[in-house]
């Protein structure tokens, strides 16, 4: 098994703060806008730009969610491993709101077809739009494409985009895995 | 992650620690869920199930059928009482013709025990006990753990005493087995009549005074008379069994510490437990209820990820 860096933690950094800065550009003062991080792994996302938006840019009071979307994904009984859920943490609506949803890896754009349908369980967004950190091109099953990407990369199906982050992993770091 | 050890639920004998751990870390989620306002998931969308109840369920049969539905699976509905077992089907025959319409899961209540180990050997559908006869209701021992998990934090450790009729219940025997597995201490208590010869060989201690029964308890779950199943007199009058095993208020604030009062329902007020234990703080008997649809939603969920 090999593995090459795809983005080290500088570039990471870098990435998140423009990430940070378009969504500034769209949303301002994100009053009518939630931000929403896929669970498990697209919440660290979120949690980063939130951080940042708070920090450096003086945005207040950002509503952030957790959003678990196992039970609404579509290969229940179809994989080989049982589906393990995570918390949900959504304290708010999101009845006429500007959503934003927030994933690591965007690959084949089943996790988003199911997250567009469990954000339906908290009510009618006004819009929804699709914030990722890497974006496999050319593997998507489903017409999904992102709203903001971090960065586009060419994986061959064999291939395994690794995100690890210092919160969890010790470090900030991706890599490109031959499985 | 782990999936559960079983493909069956048909008794909590049958089930280790981690399969509770489990039900109970899903059915964490599936609370959350019944508490939106959109309660239904899509999960179990390809997933048919059918109620068969031979036996008379108001409770069990509601929160089976809403934990059904709020997994999106279809559902169908039998009971006994409408149906050609009066006119003389067996068991595997009535169940097999139910499968044949393409069902993939069989929840049952039975008044005869074993009834659901007996259909988990003879067709080929995952069976959830509903009850079977004296013998087990493992969903409502789930929910009453997780229920003294929610109000107290862990199980284990905490000291259960489960009275009334012991004897007919299955309700007691699955809690005796669920609390068990999680490390709770466990005492049994009502009249001698009421309670199984060599009961202590399930590591129970049995106690006859209601009062010290409860000084020692962190949790009292208080059980109806199964009148239904009572076959000779097992004790005098009912009023002379509501004055030594019945739980009321006054009883309650003489204890040297404040109790949680469960009951599996249906209640017979005024017997086991008047109204204002019944509907006092202490009290989480409608906390149980609602648990019931998110154990029942992870059992079934669990169950059906086995189906393949």
């Amino acid at each position: 098994m090999s593995q090459k860096v795809l983005l080290s933690s500088k570039e990471i950094n870098i990435i998140l703060h423009r990430l940070a800065c378009q969504l500034l550009e769209n949303h301002l003062d994100f009053a009518n806008t939630v931000l929403i991080g896929i669970q498990p792994r697209g919440t660290f996302v979120a949690e980063r730009l939130t951080k940042i938006l708070k920090e450096e840019y003086g945005v207040k009071n950002i509503q952030l969610g957790l959003l678990d979307i196992t039970f609404y994904r579509d290969d229940f009984r179809r994989g080989e491993k049982p589906l393990e859920a995570t918390e949900t943490k959504m304290d708010f609506l999101v009845e006429d709101k500007k959503v934003v949803l927030i994933d690591d890896v965007l690959y084949t754009g089943r996790s988003i077809r199911a997250a567009l349908t469990a954000i339906q369980s908290f009510g009618r967004p006004s819009e929804i739009e699709l914030l990722t950190l890497i974006d496999r091109r050319f593997s998507r099953h489903l017409p999904i494409q992102p709203n903001y990407r971090g960065r586009q990369v060419d994986a061959i199906n064999d291939e395994k985009v690794k995100v690890m982050w210092e919160e969890k992993d010790g470090k900030d770091i991706i890599y490109l895995k031959n499985k | 992650m782990s999936e559960l050890s079983v493909n069956h639920l048909l008794g909590i004998k049958y089930l280790n620690e981690k399969d509770i751990q489990l039900i109970f870390e899903t059915a964490d989620h599936f609370k959350e869920v019944i508490n939106r306002s959109i309660k239904k998931v899509p999960s179990l969308r390809d997933i048919t199930i059918a109620n068969i109840f031979f036996e008379n369920s108001t409770r069990t049969k509601l929160s089976f059928e809403l934990a059904e539905k709020r997994l999106s699976a279809d559902v169908i509905n039998f009971s006994a009482g409408q149906s050609s077992v009066k006119k003389g089907e067996t068991l595997i025959d009535t169940v097999n013709n139910i499968l044949s319409m393409k069902v993939d899961m069989v929840v049952m209540r039975h008044p005869n025990p074993g009834a659901g180990i007996f259909l988990s050997k003879h067709v080929k559908a995952a069976i959830v006990n509903a009850g079977d006869g004296a013998h087990e209701h493992p969903t409502q021992a789930l929910l009453d753990s997780f229920s003294i998990r929610e109000k107290l934090g862990d199980v284990a450790g905490k000291n259960v005493v489960i009275v009334g009729d012991i004897l007919h219940s299955r309700v007691a025997l699955s809690n005796i087995f669920a609390l068990k597995l999680q490390g709770a201490n466990v005492k049994v208590c009502g009249p001698k009549t009421l309670i199984p010869k060599y009961i202590e060989s399930l590591g129970v201690g049995v106690e006859t005074d209601l009062k010290k029964a409860l000084n020692w308890c962190d949790v009292a779950n208080m059980l109806r008379i199964q009148n239904e199943r009572l076959d000779i007199s097992y004790f005098p009058t009912t009023r002379e069994y509501t004055q030594q095993f019945g739980v009321n208020k006054n009883l309650l604030d003489n204890l040297d510490k404040e109790i949680v009062i469960m009951h599996p329902g249906p209640i017979n007020r005024g017997v086991e437990i008047t109204s204002d234990v019944a509907d006092s703080k202490q009290s989480i008997i409608l906390n149980q209820v609602e648990n019931g649809v998110a154990i029942r939603m992870a059992v079934i969920y669990l169950l059906a990820s086995k189906i393949k």
